[in-house]
């Protein structure tokens, strides 16, 4: 049902932008491509075929992409931690891997360095959450959302740094347009190289779902259930931060939907993180696809499209928290 | 071959040594009362017949082998930890919880099957709580939540059944029913239970063999009727001849 909704929505936001298509034109097209048949005149064909294939599906599949990385980690984040106001963001983790990224523009431009510096900045992030949160160990609830606000910022200055040493006419415009979040710079290549890792980190949190309901009653109980608790929270921490810094690799730091988009899910499906899990990545997918074609097209120029997910998103955190309680306890 | 054999264990956290050469034999069957006063030891114990903490020195064998050699999804089919009533988890299902007991019974990679939905819904109906399946676990009673985490031990296709103080927070009429339950578990199916208490009269009332602890050492062991005196009990909490009139008059004298 959800996969289908998602598909439907992907097929709509090809048709849409600045030269409108049918949803016949898509048919027509994709028939065409996989299947042969069809008769459609070659001109034609070739618009079509640049429109879609070259613009604007790497694009929607990034946006997806990228929608659904950010709302499984957060729903695994939050089912590990048991902590409802935990995501990739609130956890410092895009903050790590924003400052990973714009070193590894700087220093070297090879897209492996680059992967690899927003993942270990991204953990390294994470790890300084988390150890600021061991300090007082009384709210640990409150203590962790503190010890990602106090990473993220530090992250934030280093970023900073990074942009006062950056060339001011070339580089600092791309870097500060980049940091807000944004998807006009994506084409077939990052979607492709990103896209494998991520759908595979994406594939190892909707597999421990069931792990992860015996993690939250607590690791004596967890172990009890032959739960190899240590390996579930490696494979867990390592996939979901994985593909958050990934994102950021593609589209730079888009927040709040992984904070969001976990607790939508989790108010349709319940906190069992076996559906809960790949509830969010669709949802998220969806969410997010359908936020990009508003940032494409509401406006005469494009408006980055993590500026919109926080606007369209803190209103919206607000009413879940009041709420929350439901799908939470 | 006994189901349960403890030789001179010994462990301690942070230095301060919780238990002290303990040696210890469950054959099987039946109900093993653990009484002791608090600091006693008594969950330490708990955790280490289970497995889920190693013992510094000494070795435990469940059914021969050393229980830290059997694989931990290996050892819960055989052995399910029974643990005090949680408030803190999520709101799970009364269903998604017993269900976790399948866990040991399918791979990383595998989903749950029809075997494991059926399994499910057996424990569930084993214990007479099958209407609340689909109900909140976090806002079910005290008693239905020791129950659901009953079924769950069932669903694992455990036989032997540690649990930590069991009737804890429950109110009076529950208790005798959940002790009824366990007593019947362990008469009609030969389950073994293996559980600690702070209540004597509950020992007294189901057990099969009463183990007394003190100090992280036992100092009685025996049939229930034998061991609770009330110079036994007297000794194992520290109570003086007041206080010990306080349980046998009903006030002080």
């Amino acid at each position: 049902m959800a996969a289908l909704f998602l598909t439907l929505i992907v097929l709509v936001s090809l048709g849409l932008g600045k030269y409108p298509l049918q949803l016949g034109d898509i048919l027509a097209y994709f028939s065409h491509a996989l299947f042969g048949g069809g008769a459609l005149d070659p001109a034609r064909l070739a618009t079509l075929h640049n429109l879609l294939v070259e613009i604007r599906l790497p694009r929607i599949l990034a946006a997806a992409m990228i929608g659904a990385a950010l709302s499984a980690s957060g729903a695994a984040y939050q089912a590990m931690f048991v902590n409802p106001l935990v995501s990739p963001g609130v956890l410092g983790v895009l903050g790590g891997a924003a400052f990973g990224a714009v070193l590894g523009m700087l220093l070297d431009k090879s897209w492996f360095v680059i992967q690899s510096l927003t993942f270990i900045f991204g953990f390294a992030a994470m790890g300084v959450a988390v150890g600021v949160a061991s300090i007082n160990r009384v709210n640990t609830t409150i203590m962790l959302v503190l010890g990602g606000v106090i990473s993220g910022a530090f992250f934030t200055s280093l970023v900073s740094i990074v942009k006062f040493a950056a060339d001011p006419y070339n580089q600092l415009p791309a870097i500060v347009y980049w940091l807000m979040g944004n998807l006009s710079l994506v084409d077939r290549t990052t979607t492709a190289r990103a896209g494998i890792p991520i759908c595979i980190g994406i594939a190892g949190l909707v597999m421990s779902g069931r792990h992860l309901n015996a993690l939250s009653m607590g690791d004596e109980e967890a172990r009890a259930l032959g739960v190899n608790v240590n390996r579930v929270r490696l494979v867990v921490i390592v996939c979901a931060t994985l593909v958050s810094a990934l994102t950021v690799v593609v589209a730079g730091a888009i927040g709040w939907v992984g904070l969001i988009i976990p607790h939508i899910a989790r108010m349709i499906t319940g906190p069992d993180n076996e559906t809960l899990l790949p509830a969010s990545a669709l949802l998220g997918a969806a969410y997010l696809v359908v936020v990009d074609d508003i940032s494409r097209l509401a406006f005469s120029s494009e408006i980055p499209i993590g500026i919109l997910t926080a606007l369209v998103g803190i209103p919206f955190f607000a009413l879940v928290l009041k709420n929350t309680r439901k799908g939470w306890n | 071959m006994a189901l349960i054999q403890a030789k001179h264990i010994a462990f301690g956290y942070r230095g301060i040594k919780v238990l002290d050469d303990l040696s210890l034999t469950i054959p099987g069957g039946g109900v093993v009362a653990l009484l002791g006063p608090n600091g006693s030891g008594k969950t330490t114990l708990l955790k280490l017949l289970l497995g889920i903490l190693r013992p510094q020195e000494g070795t435990i064998h469940f059914r021969d082998a050393d229980i830290s050699s059997i694989p931990s999804r290996e050892l819960a089919r055989h052995l399910a930890y029974v643990p005090q009533v949680h408030r803190e988890a999520f709101g799970y299902r009364v269903f998604d919880v017993v269900q976790m007991g399948r866990i040991p019974h399918t791979s990383f990679f595998s989903r749950y099957g029809a075997t494991d939905m059926r399994i499910t819904r057996e424990a569930l109906e084993r214990l007479s709580i099958d209407h609340l399946a689909e109900r909140t676990y976090t806002e079910i009673s005290g008693g239905e939540r020791q129950l659901t985490l009953i079924a769950r031990a069932m669903a694992q296709g455990a036989r032997t059944f540690v649990m930590d103080e069991p009737t804890n927070g429950l109110d009076y009429g529950n208790q005798l029913r959940l002790m009824d339950r366990i007593k019947s578990l362990s008469s009609e199916e030969s389950f073994t239970f293996i559980l600690t208490t702070h209540h004597p009269d509950h020992a007294l009332a189901i057990a099969d063999r009463v183990i007394m602890m003190r100090c992280g050492g036992i100092i009685r062991d025996g049939l229930p009727h034998e061991t609770i005196t009330p110079y036994a009990l007297a000794e194992l909490y520290d109570l003086d001849d007041r206080l010990f009139a306080i349980q046998t008059n009903g006030h002080a004298t």
